[in-house]
Order: structure tokens, then C-alpha cells, then sequence
């Protein structure tokens, strides 16, 4: 760095302590406009219900958090890829297989986005789905058990941002290459300098295709792009069904301080995927079959267990090679949401450095594409006019736009970063109604079913980047900050700062009548098909089978069955399978062992294992660590750990009278 | 080096006002105040924080020498954003680079009809990204955040924007890089 052309802050403009600028404001301040009767429409009165439940993803903690609106209570973090303490995710033997990825076990990754399944462009209630940021994946989440029951992998990608938003019908879950590389499947060369980034480095975009029955994932196919940095993602609806829609950065090619490099271009693209067009050309076997190796991750609810599979083969189609597939929309500076409309008509371009918001008309684009209205082409793919395509701009919004949902009632609300604030304005008119501060830095935005084309509208709620002085502070880690507004009327009304667990990026709010119906109370036993449950008490037992012990081990109200084990010694590997005999709403069971880094936390029904290599000779209390009954404290047992060459007999009761 | 700061202004803690710290929630106006009453609500520039790092408004309001900036930045309501996360590169012109300007141009742009002006031009001096001034190359465009370009030309090591302001000195502040300079940039819409 040349420092020399630094002139460095007199030590003077050093503040000393209780000099503080001021004339930055005027000297009436306040913390929000408190205006009467708010405080009523956010309370929910003990024992009452939120109207909505609010789908937050978690950043870098690596699960989904759910809250309820207009509360902003946290009802639920749900793990998805990262280890969980709280509920055992990822440390017992069922959920170990979740994490599993083509690198191995990943016990902790970045998510950012959440998408609601949808029929018709509606929500349905029936799953989330959940993006992996850094080791590409999708998961889908079960909006009965609000448990992760599958992740697949996402294979030819990196920095899978782009993702998972579903289309109409969730036909497909969607990702993409935030990170252009050089492809890890048989026909590239991974190994090469980074400054032939232009020539090795690539991007995809991926389908995964949903089964409509089970939900299950299958990446259906690929489409291979030039090495842009693929950001965001909305499917079209309605009329532009069949497609789907892809911000874009980087159209430089940058492949060193982008913060500088990949802001040269006074445009980049918004990428428009026509994935009906892509369907033919995998029929007609357009596809390359690309060798590469990903992981699917399944979880069996009548086993309560997960398997992983590898899979080794994905269709990749070459958008500059078949034509029809993909087609460029140039938006300005560095586009970073993409988001159209409940009818389908306009495309939303979110230009992060942008000045003013394009949005771009479906009706525009299939006209530019028929006359071939072309002003280029960007590495093979054809650029249409970016005239020809615009429905119009949005002059002076503010600074730095990010996100926009909409109220279904022809209103947009964007976000904008650099100024904080939410806008609202007219997609017709293309004029700004409304804005309000958010505090501070506001980065996702949801309003309930903003992305469906049945938007429940009501509120708008901000997912704020930056903190600060909002709560009681904690330290240099602070909460992150979520704020409700009120978007039923004509301006939007502040309501409610709640806290979030972090990080949230993007969020879903689905009415709670479409949800709570349907949740599940607890596993039915007779429907346990865990190879190693244990359906009653009687049936408790411990078995070896050479150095394993395997401990078939129940719980109920207030006992584990067996509570004495003998005989196990030092070199044996031991596995709790322990059955929650409970078939009662919220009476869960824990499991934990002195000595032993991990625990279980079991519902009634379930069946988990935990994995213990006793290290020391002697006696190991093992005890129930939810609080279950009045005599909690008294579920307890014991485990003697003998040296490897004695020659205790195997031994386990329940009752059994001191000596 | 020899190129003397601009910040000379050591002794401009004097000139520093009043704290404007978030007041406490209490003293909010109560339920009764009409909603249309409530002065805005503040933003991060309230922030109560004398630890950190200064932003860049910090920085401005710490510099005698850009207290015309200060203003002008208060009057087209920017406070806020200047204090917000960035990152910013702000070109922040001198007093005396807005003496430069036609006599009485200074003071219609404070009136609240030469606002969005104001914005305008002060938009033009603010990237959104940090530029060291070795990042700053000779024939490069920057894009601003009003949306036009600012053209860069360095010769003997001086950098200057659009021919008519020139890089004197440079602070790095907590949400960017500030880079004082001896001219004030006009918007091509203002022109």
C-alpha cells in the first residue's frame, strides 16, 4: 500500500471522551415515531396465536429460525446444515448422514434463503426449502414435523446464493454459481492459474425437480453460463410460467477485488432461463452427460433415519450452444435482487449501485426475443435491447437497492441498503408512494406471500445488517435486528423491533392457517420402523456383538429401562438406541452420559442413537436431560466400564435391589 | 509527506457542538403527539458511539476546513447515510473549494428549493465502494452515486476528478476513505 499518500487523521480530530459532533441532526430526536394504538397491533395476548408464521433463514448459523408475526416471537430454530445442540441434529447416528456432502461431512454452513412451496403460484403449506451458501446444496423441510428431511448437493457449482426459489408449482427448487469456477466434473481441468479466469472459470444454474408427491429432490438438469456471478433467482408465474429469472455480477470477469473490478460495467444481466425449452432438449438427449459426484441426503420418517447416496452423473445443456435456453436482459450496476411480480408481468432488477430501479416487462422481453432484438452478444449468449425489454424506471428511489416484495394491491416495497430504508411505489406508475427508515442497513425484505402471485400482504418486515445501539447491548455480538411495518394502508407504519437469531438474509411469512393444522404432535410408535427401536419395556436389552454393545434402551415417564449396565469394557464401541415410549404431545425425552460430548433429545415416538467410546475405567452416570415430570431427577442410571481384559459378565436391569 | 494536510485544523475539537446522541426513549413524544408532529426518527448517525472508529460523517464534521460540506451534507438530509455502513469513497470538497464557486451558489443550494440539486451534486461525490488513491488510476471512470461517472487522471502522482478537483489529502474513516479535495464536482444534470 502506498502510504505516502495518506495524510493521517491529525491526533486533534481524535474525539476526546465527551466531545461528540452534534449539527448532524436537529436536536429533536426520536427513536421511532411512536404513534398510538401500535402497540396494539403487535400484541398477542398469552396463550393466543400469531396470525403468521415468519421463515427466517439463519446466515451463517446454518439453520432456519421461525417466529411468529405480528409478535416477532421465536418459536424454533430448525437446523438444516449445521450441527444443533439443542436438538441433537448432526451429533446422533440418524442425522449424521444429513450433513454428509461429496467433501465430506459438513457440520456447519451458510444459509441463506428460504422459499415456501407453492400450487398454482400459492403458498400450499407443505415444505420449505433452504439453501447451502457455501458447499452447494438445497434441503427441503417439512412443514409438519418442521424437521430437515432431505439435502441434495448441488454438483458443477460453488457459492450456491441464487437459490432455492421454486417455481409455480414447485416443479423445480433452483440454483446457481455465485462463484464462477472451473467445473469439478470429468470434462474440465480444475487445476489451473486463476488468471485464466475467463477462459476456465464457468458458472450454472441448476433444476432440481421436486416430486410432487414426497417432495423429493432430483437435479434434473444444468445449464452451463459464462463465469458471471450468478446472485438471485425468481421463477416467473402466470404468464411467464416456464421461466426463470437470474441476477447477475460480474460481467467483467474479475477474478481479484471485485469490490473494484466488478463494478466497472455500467451494466450486467439479469439471465432469463426458459426452462420449458430446456425440458425438450433434455428429452431429445441435447444434454452432456457430466461425470462428477454430489451427495443425497434422504431422511425416512418411518425409520427416523437418514441415508446419504452419492450420485455421479448430472445432464449439463450449454446455453451458448442450444439455443432458446437463456437470454440476457442488461440491468445496471451490479444487479443483485431479481424479483417479478404476482402477475407475472415485470421483472424486478435491484442494481445494488444502481441510481435508479429498472423494471423489465415479460410481455417486452418474449417481443425482443421473436424480432431477435439483439444489441450483441455476451460470450455466445444473445443481449436483447435493453430499451426494447424495460417496462420502465423508477427515478431517484434511493441508494442502493436491494430486495423487493410486493402487496398483491399493484404495490412494490424495495430495500435499500445504502440508505436504509424501504420504498414503496407503484409498478404501473412507476412512482414512489411511500418510504421509511429502517434501523440500520436493511438487507432482505419479506412481505407475507410477497413472492406468490396471492400476496397476504398486511405487513412488511426488515431484516436489518446492522445493530447497534437498537437493543440493550451485548458485548461486540450483538442480536440482529428485524422490524415490522405495518403496509395496510396508504404510508407504512413502524410497528415492532424484534430480535433475530443470525443471520437472517431471506424470509417467507405464510399464514399460520395454512401451517398449524397440520402439525405433527408426536411420532406414532407403532409406526417406528428404527431397526434398533425398542416398542416396550420389555423388550429393553443389551446385546454384543464383538467390541460393539448395542443398548436397546426406553424411556418413559420416569425411568430408562435399562438403568444398571455391567460389562462393558474399555475398546468397546457402545450405541444408545433410545426409544421415546411417550405417545403424549411435548413430552420429549433426553439422554446424556458423563464423558461424552454429545447428547440425544428424543420425541415421543422416536427412536435416536448415541455414539460413546468409553476413555476411563469405572462408573458413568447417564441420566433424561429434558425436563420431563416431577421426577425428572430421578431418571437416571448407571454404566460400569470395566478394564478391556475383565471379564464382567454382560448384565443390564430396571429395579433390581441394592446389594 | 510534503503534501500538507488539509487537516491542519488541530484545534477544531473547540468548534465541535453540542452531543446529538440518541435521547433516551423515555423523552419520545408521547401517544398523544399527532404522528404528523413526530420529528423523523433518528438514524445511525445518532448513534451514542465515541469508541469506534469515526465514519465519515465523524470525520467531516471533525474538519474546520469542511464545515460548508458539513452543511450542505445536513441540509440535503445525507447525515444518515454517510454514517451508514458504505463502504463510501466521498471526494469531500474544502471550504475554499466552494468559494470557488459563483458568488450566492452556495446559499441557494441550502434553500430547501435547491435540495434535490444539492443531493444531487453531493451524490456526485460519493462512490459506493473504498478507493485507496493508489486504486485511483489515471483514465479510469468511477460511477457515482447519483449515477454519473466521475472521470480519474493522475500525472505526477496528483489525482485529480474531472479535471477541475484535485486529491490534497486523505482520511480513512471507520465506513470508508474520505479524499479532501480542492474543487467541487458538478453533476453533467446540473450543469
Amino acid at each position: 500500500m502506498n502510504t505516502r499518500t495518506y495524510v493521517l487523521l491529525p491526533a486533534a480530530l481524535a474525539f476526546s471522551g465527551a466531545a461528540f459532533f452534534s449539527g448532524c441532526k436537529p436536536k429533536q430526536v426520536v427513536v421511532a415515531p411512536v404513534q398510538s394504538g401500535v402497540a396494539e397491533k403487535v400484541y398477542v395476548a398469552p396463550g393466543k396465536h400469531d396470525e403468521f408464521y415468519n421463515i427466517v433463514s439463519g446466515g451463517f448459523s446454518g439453520g432456519v429460525a421461525v417466529y411468529g408475526l405480528p409478535s416477532g416471537r421465536l418459536f424454533r430454530q430448525i437446523p438444516v446444515f449445521s450441527q444443533h445442540p439443542e436438538s441433537g441434529y448432526g451429533y446422533t447416528e440418524e442425522t449424521k448422514a444429513l450433513l454428509n456432502t461429496s467433501y465430506g461431512p459438513q457440520f456447519w454452513d451458510d444459509q441463506h434463503h428460504t422459499s415456501l412451496s407453492t400450487t398454482k403460484g400459492e403458498h400450499d403449506g407443505r415444505w420449505i426449502f433452504a439453501n447451502a451458501n457455501n458447499t452447494p446444496r438445497i434441503a427441503r423441510i417439512s412443514l409438519q414435523t418442521f424437521r430437515t428431511e432431505e439435502i441434495i448437493e448441488i454438483p458443477n457449482s460453488s457459492g450456491n446464493h441464487s437459490s432455492p426459489f421454486v417455481t409455480e408449482n414447485t416443479e423445480y427448487t433452483v440454483a446457481g454459481t455465485r462463484f464462477a469456477y472451473p467445473l469439478d466434473d470429468e470434462g474440465s481441468s480444475p487445476d489451473v492459474p486463476i488468471n485464466t479466469y475467463k477462459e476456465n472459470f464457468k458458472s450454472t444454474v441448476s433444476f432440481v425437480a421436486v416430486d410432487p408427491q414426497h417432495g423429493r429432490m432430483n437435479v434434473a438438469f444444468q445449464v452451463l453460463l459464462p463465469g458471471v456471478d450468478i446472485d438471485l433467482a425468481r421463477a416467473g408465474k402466470l404468464k411467464s410460467h416456464g421461466w426463470v429469472f437470474f441476477s447477475c455480477y460480474n460481467s467483467e470477469l474479475a477474478h481479484t477485488l471485485l469490490e473494484v473490478n466488478a463494478s466497472q460495467k455500467d451494466k450486467d444481466f439479469i439471465v432469463a432461463i426458459n426452462w420449458k425449452k430446456a425440458e425438450e432438449y433434455v428429452k431429445a438427449g441435447q444434454g452432456r452427460k457430466s461425470r462428477t459426484k454430489y451427495c443425497h441426503n434422504v431422511l425416512d420418517e418411518g425409520t427416523h433415519t437418514a441415508t446419504s447416496t452419492v450420485k455421479e452423473e448430472v445432464i449439463v445443456l450449454d446455453a451458448a450452444k442450444l439455443p432458446g435456453i437463456a437470454y440476457l436482459m442488461p440491468c445496471p450496476k451490479s444487479p443483485h435482487g431479481c424479483d417479478t411480480d404476482p402477475t407475472g408481468s415485470y421483472i424486478v432488477g435491484s442494481g445494488k449501485l444502481a441510481a435508479l430501479i429498472p423494471v423489465f416487462s415479460f410481455d417486452k422481453m418474449l417481443a425482443a426475443i421473436e424480432k431477435k432484438d439483439h444489441e450483441g452478444e455476451f460470450m455466445g449468449l444473445p443481449v436483447l435491447k435493453y430499451e426494447s425489454v424495460l417496462h420502465g424506471e423508477v427515478k431517484k428511489p434511493g441508494l442502493g437497492p436491494l430486495h423487493t416484495e410486493f402487496d398483491g394491491k399493484g404495490f412494490a416495497y424495495t430495500s435499500f441498503f445504502v440508505t436504509s430504508e424501504i420504498v414503496k411505489w407503484n409498478i404501473q406508475t412507476l412512482q414512489v408512494v411511500d418510504r421509511q427508515p429502517t434501523f440500520y442497513s436493511v438487507g432482505h425484505l419479506t412481505v407475507p406471500g410477497g413472492p406468490t402471485t396471492k400476496p397476504h400482504g398486511k405487513y412488511a418486515i426488515a431484516y436489518n445488517k446492522i445493530t447497534k445501539d437498537r437493543y440493550l447491548p451485548t458485548g461486540p455480538e450483538l442480536t440482529q435486528s428485524a422490524q415490522l411495518y405495518d403496509i395496510s394502508g396508504e404510508k407504512m407504519k413502524l410497528l415492532l423491533d424484534f430480535p433475530t437469531v443470525g443471520e437472517p438474509h431471506y424470509a417467507e411469512a405464510i399464514p399460520a392457517a395454512l401451517v398449524a393444522p397440520k402439525s405433527k404432535k408426536f411420532y406414532k410408535i407403532e409406526d417406528n420402523r428404527h431397526p434398533y427401536v425398542t416398542k416396550s419395556e420389555k423388550d429393553a436389552r443389551v446385546v454384543r456383538e464383538g467390541n460393539v454393545v448395542r443398548v436397546y434402551m426406553t424411556a418413559i415417564r420416569s425411568h430408562v429401562a435399562p438403568d444398571n449396565i455391567e460389562g462393558v469394557k474399555l475398546g468397546d464401541t457402545v450405541y444408545f438406541h433410545v426409544t421415546n415410549l411417550e405417545q403424549d404431545w411435548d413430552v420429549p425425552h433426553g439422554f446424556a452420559i458423563k464423558g461424552l460430548g454429545a447428547e440425544l433429545l428424543i420425541m415421543p415416538g422416536e427412536t435416536a442413537t448415541l455414539k460413546y467410546v468409553p476413555t476411563r475405567v469405572g462408573i458413568a452416570p447417564f441420566y433424561c436431560t429434558d425436563f420431563c415430570s416431577a421426577l425428572h431427577q430421578e431418571m437416571q442410571g448407571y454404566l460400569r466400564v470395566s478394564p478391556a481384559n475383565s471379564r464382567v459378565p454382560l448384565t443390564f436391569g430396571l429395579g433390581d435391589t441394592a446389594k | 509527506m510534503k503534501r500538507a494536510s488539509c487537516f491542519a485544523c488541530a484545534s477544531v475539537l473547540g468548534l465541535l457542538l453540542a452531543a446529538c446522541g440518541r435521547e433516551h426513549p423515555a423523552s419520545a413524544p408521547s401517544s398523544a403527539t399527532p404522528p404528523a408532529a413526530a420529528p423523523a426518527p433518528a438514524g445511525q448517525a445518532a448513534v451514542a458511539d465515541n469508541e469506534s472508529q469515526k465514519d465519515i460523517v465523524k470525520v467531516a464534521v471533525g474538519s474546520a476546513a469542511h464545515s460548508t460540506l458539513v452543511t450542505a451534507v445536513q441540509a440535503a438530509g445525507l447525515v444518515d447515510v454517510l454514517a451508514n455502513t458504505g463502504p463510501f469513497t466521498v471526494f469531500a470538497p474544502t471550504n475554499d473549494a466552494f468559494k470557488k464557486l459563483p458568488v450566492g451558489t452556495v446559499e441557494s443550494l441550502l434553500k430547501p428549493a435547491g435540495r434535490e440539486t444539492l443531493r444531487d451534486i453531493l451524490q456526485y461525490h460519493v462512490a459506493v465502494a473504498v478507493y485507496r488513491p493508489e486504486m485511483l488510476k489515471d483514465g479510469m471512470t468511477l460511477n457515482m452515486a447519483n449515477g454519473d461517472n466521475v472521470k480519474i487522471s493522475v500525472k505526477d502522482g496528483k489525482i485529480t476528478l474531472n479535471g477541475v478537483a484535485t486529491v490534497v489529502g486523505t482520511v480513512p474513516a471507520a465506513n470508508g476513505i474520505v479524499h479532501v479535495v480542492d474543487g467541487v464536482l458538478t453533476p453533467p444534470g446540473a450543469r
